[in-house]
């Protein structure tokens, strides 16, 4: 006769329990506190708990003035620095309005893509090892670690890049710059396939990833998911298509759709956007326009009084940065929209009566980044 | 020839000749005694020195390198931390079955190696139901198994040893039904009558495609049956964290991380037994010459040898496939690999009984 214990016990009047999984736990990624209610390997309701890393970004960055606040995004998704900066960078200069020069734009636009493909390189390693493969998580970060190496020459930072600047970026390219994009690119366009190879015809792989995690259009929309997490889903969302920065509209890419909605689906588009990203790099890499990086701006930097709204697309999905001004030299109030908070709620949606083992698979596909969520 | 049967026949000669026969016995007992646990050990950190080099080749690394020649002697050094280290029991768990299970899953991983034939003559026991015998041994480790994840007294524990439970109950249906394949052919349970039996050829290359398709059932099977990757359910770490070992420390943890690995030899050499021909040299039909060569080979080289290619195997396995989810696990074996065996089993008879094995 099995007796409960204090530990080990049913939900009264029911066969459930509740299994605490995080925060720290080698399934989230980080520190991500999941409240299940299980019944048996059936799970029947998902509760996130944040908090457990939250650090205050948004009112730290009240007290910092607009050069300084930037510095603090690169911690909030830390697999895509750049393109937290960038966001922050275009939304102070909508209120300087100030015009970037052309070789900044490129920089720019350049060092989006390469964090874009490291990241997506990240997240394939996590999701194979989420599902149980380990291999592929060296795999990639020998091509994630070119990537890195590339950064650490031009920026001097390898994950904290804080390289782009209002008004510009930092510094000049490294002049090894535009000969190692181009290595990594051959070296990668093989490397590709492998992971092909590896993983996605993997029938194990594919069994634990077809038909799980089923996010509809409509629940897409209404949960308010971004990024690859919901253009697996159908939904046109990339905002480098629809509202375009930078030199997006000039380049030739493609925004990668995928009606199947289930896991398998987020993994296929995900994969389909490294090769995107090596294609907008293919067309800037031999481009560079020669002249200045970083546009005239005063050493204090003032907004004007009012709102200003940028967003950006980063590798998880749409970042949004607000900033409100009342005329002085630090923002009055700076409000993120990060992607992954919105992917996250959608998870309870999508993981009620699927096994134990789908949960970690299906946080796998929605690539959480917890400081991302958790500011 | 200088060989180990010679040497195990001289101790056992002398020892009855010089001494009250009950008197010899006990030595004996405690000669073999000594002789399992010192290749547990050894076992112990050959295996997992291997799975690290391995794996580590398969990853892009180095694996360990520096401490020792290339990192021989960390897993000495990961040993002797785990031994110094102190065997903490959790407050609230289950003090007895807490603290036996790591010895019953240690001891019944020893107790199968009994009919194991290391080399030509150098078996522990040559029971008459050996192929019998091992399946009926490895099945109590299962009982190990669910005591360590229900004394926990945590629910990621709980959970790993029901899993666990099903797991291994399962998949002893389809390693029994591949096992039985070869003794339909071999015509005996007995190990050493197994061996004898593929003096002209391994039952891999005689016995046409039911060999070969039990060969494959039975790899697929003791890797689900050893808890390794891919269906390393009950203690997958991205959902279970530990699974039933999350809760041990030290020593006792230790005693089910040897104890796997030394079950992982156990079914490889069951399976190089039964399949590859023990320690039977590599015979071709009618090539004298060939066959005069391969015969210099010392048995025990060949069954170490067959034994660690299979162990490789099942590390390669571990380093490439992701894992199955619970239900699949169990499709897996209940949908596919036990009609098939059992099918497979059916064609070996008619196979056996027509004569057309070689």
């Amino acid at each position: 006769m099995y007796q409960e214990t204090e530990i080990i016990k049913a939900i009264p009047g029911t066969d459930e329990m509740v299994l605490n999984v995080g925060p720290q736990h080698p399934a989230t990624h980080g520190v991500l506190h999941l409240l299940l209610t299980i019944n048996g390997e059936i799970i029947q309701k998902v509760e996130p708990h944040l908090g457990y890393i939250h650090r205050s970004i948004e009112k730290m960055c009240e007290s910092l003035s607009y050069r300084q606040f930037i510095y603090s995004t690169s911690r909030m998704d830390y697999l895509s620095s750049h393109i937290n900066n960038h966001g922050c960078a275009l939304c102070v200069e909508k209120g300087l309005e100030v015009e970037i020069p052309p070789r900044a734009q490129y920089i720019r636009v350049l060092m989006d893509e390469l964090t874009r493909i490291a990241s997506h390189c990240l997240w394939w390693g996590a999701t194979a090892m989420d599902v149980g493969a380990l291999t592929p998580f060296f795999l990639a970060f020998r091509d994630r670690e070119m990537i890195t190496e590339i950064m650490e020459e031009t920026c001097g930072a390898r994950l904290t890049m804080n390289y782009i600047v209002p008004g510009g970026v930092m510094f000049d390219l490294h002049p090894d710059f535009q000969r190692k994009v181009k290595a990594f690119i051959t070296h990668f366009k093989t490397k590709i396939n492998e992971y092909d190879e590896l993983v996605t015809g993997n029938i194990i792989f594919q069994n634990r990833m077809k038909g799980i995690g089923i996010l509809s259009k409509k629940d897409a929309i209404s949960y308010g998911c971004s990024g690859p997490t919901a253009r697996a889903s159908g939904v046109s969302c990339d905002i480098r298509k629809l509202y375009p920065y930078e030199l997006y509209d000039q380049l030739q890419f493609d925004e990668i759709l995928h009606e199947d909605c289930d896991s398998f689906a987020r993994y296929l588009v995900r994969l389909q956007e490294l090769r995107q990203s090596m294609h907008i790099i293919e067309q800037l890499i031999d481009n560079i326009p020669e002249g200045d990086i970083q546009a005239k701006t005063k050493a204090v930097l003032k907004l004007p009084k009012g709102e200003f709204y940028s967003r950006v697309e980063t590798a998880r999905g749409e970042l949004g940065v607000y900033i409100v001004s009342e005329g002085g030299t630090t923002p009055y109030r700076i409000k993120f929209r990060s992607p992954g908070f919105s992917n996250l709620s959608a998870l309870d949606h999508m993981t009620r009566g699927h096994k134990i083992g789908d949960l970690v698979a299906i946080m796998g596909t929605l690539d959480l980044v917890i400081p991302d969520l958790d500011r | 020839m200088f060989t180990l049967e010679n040497i195990t026949n001289f101790v056992h000669e002398w020892l009855y000749a010089n001494l009250h026969p009950t008197l010899a016995l006990f030595i004996e007992f405690f000669i073999i005694g000594v002789l399992v646990i010192g290749l547990f050990a050894a076992l112990g950190l050959v295996l997992i020195m291997m799975e690290r080099k391995v794996s580590s080749w398969m990853q892009l690394r180095l694996g360990p390198n520096r401490v020792g020649p290339g990192g021989m002697f960390q897993t000495v050094a990961d040993t002797i931390k785990l031994i110094v280290k102190e065997g903490m029991t959790p407050d609230s768990v289950d003090k007895l079955l807490f603290n036996i299970a790591p010895f019953i899953v240690m001891v019944i991983a020893m107790v199968v190696m009994a009919p194991i034939a290391f080399a030509k003559g150098f078996q522990i026991w040559d029971i008459n139901i050996g192929v019998l015998f091992v399946l009926a041994v490895s099945s109590i480790s299962v009982i190990g198994i669910l005591m360590a994840g229900y004394s926990s007294n945590n629910k990621y524990s709980l959970m790993g040893a029901m899993r666990s439970g099903a797991q291994i109950v399962s998949y002893e249906l389809s390693a029994g039904m591949a096992v039985l394949t070869v003794v339909v052919l071999s015509g005996g349970l007995r190990i050493s009558t197994i061996i004898e039996s593929q003096q002209t050829g391994w039952w891999i290359f005689k016995g046409h495609i039911p060999a070969i398709v039990a060969f494959v059932i039975f790899i697929i099977a003791v890797t689900a049956e050893t808890n390794r990757a891919p269906f390393d359910l009950a203690e997958a770490e991205n959902e279970l964290t530990g699974g039933f070992h999350t809760e041990y420390s030290g020593m006792k943890f230790a005693l089910f991380f040897l104890a796997e690995y030394v079950n992982i030899f156990v079914v490889c050499a069951i399976g190089a037994t039964l399949f590859l021909g023990g320690w039977m040299p590599l015979h071709f039909g009618n090539w004298e010459g060939f066959n005069h060569i391969m015969d210099y080979i010392p048995s025990s080289v060949w069954f170490v040898g067959k034994t660690f290619f299979l162990i490789f195997v099942i590390m390669w396995f571990r380093w490439t496939f992701p894992r199955l989810r619970i239900d699949q696990l169990l499709q897996l074996e209940w949908k596919y690999l036990l009609p098939i065996s059992m099918f497979n089993l059916l064609l070996a008879t008619v196979v056996a009984i027509s004569g057309w094995h070689f």
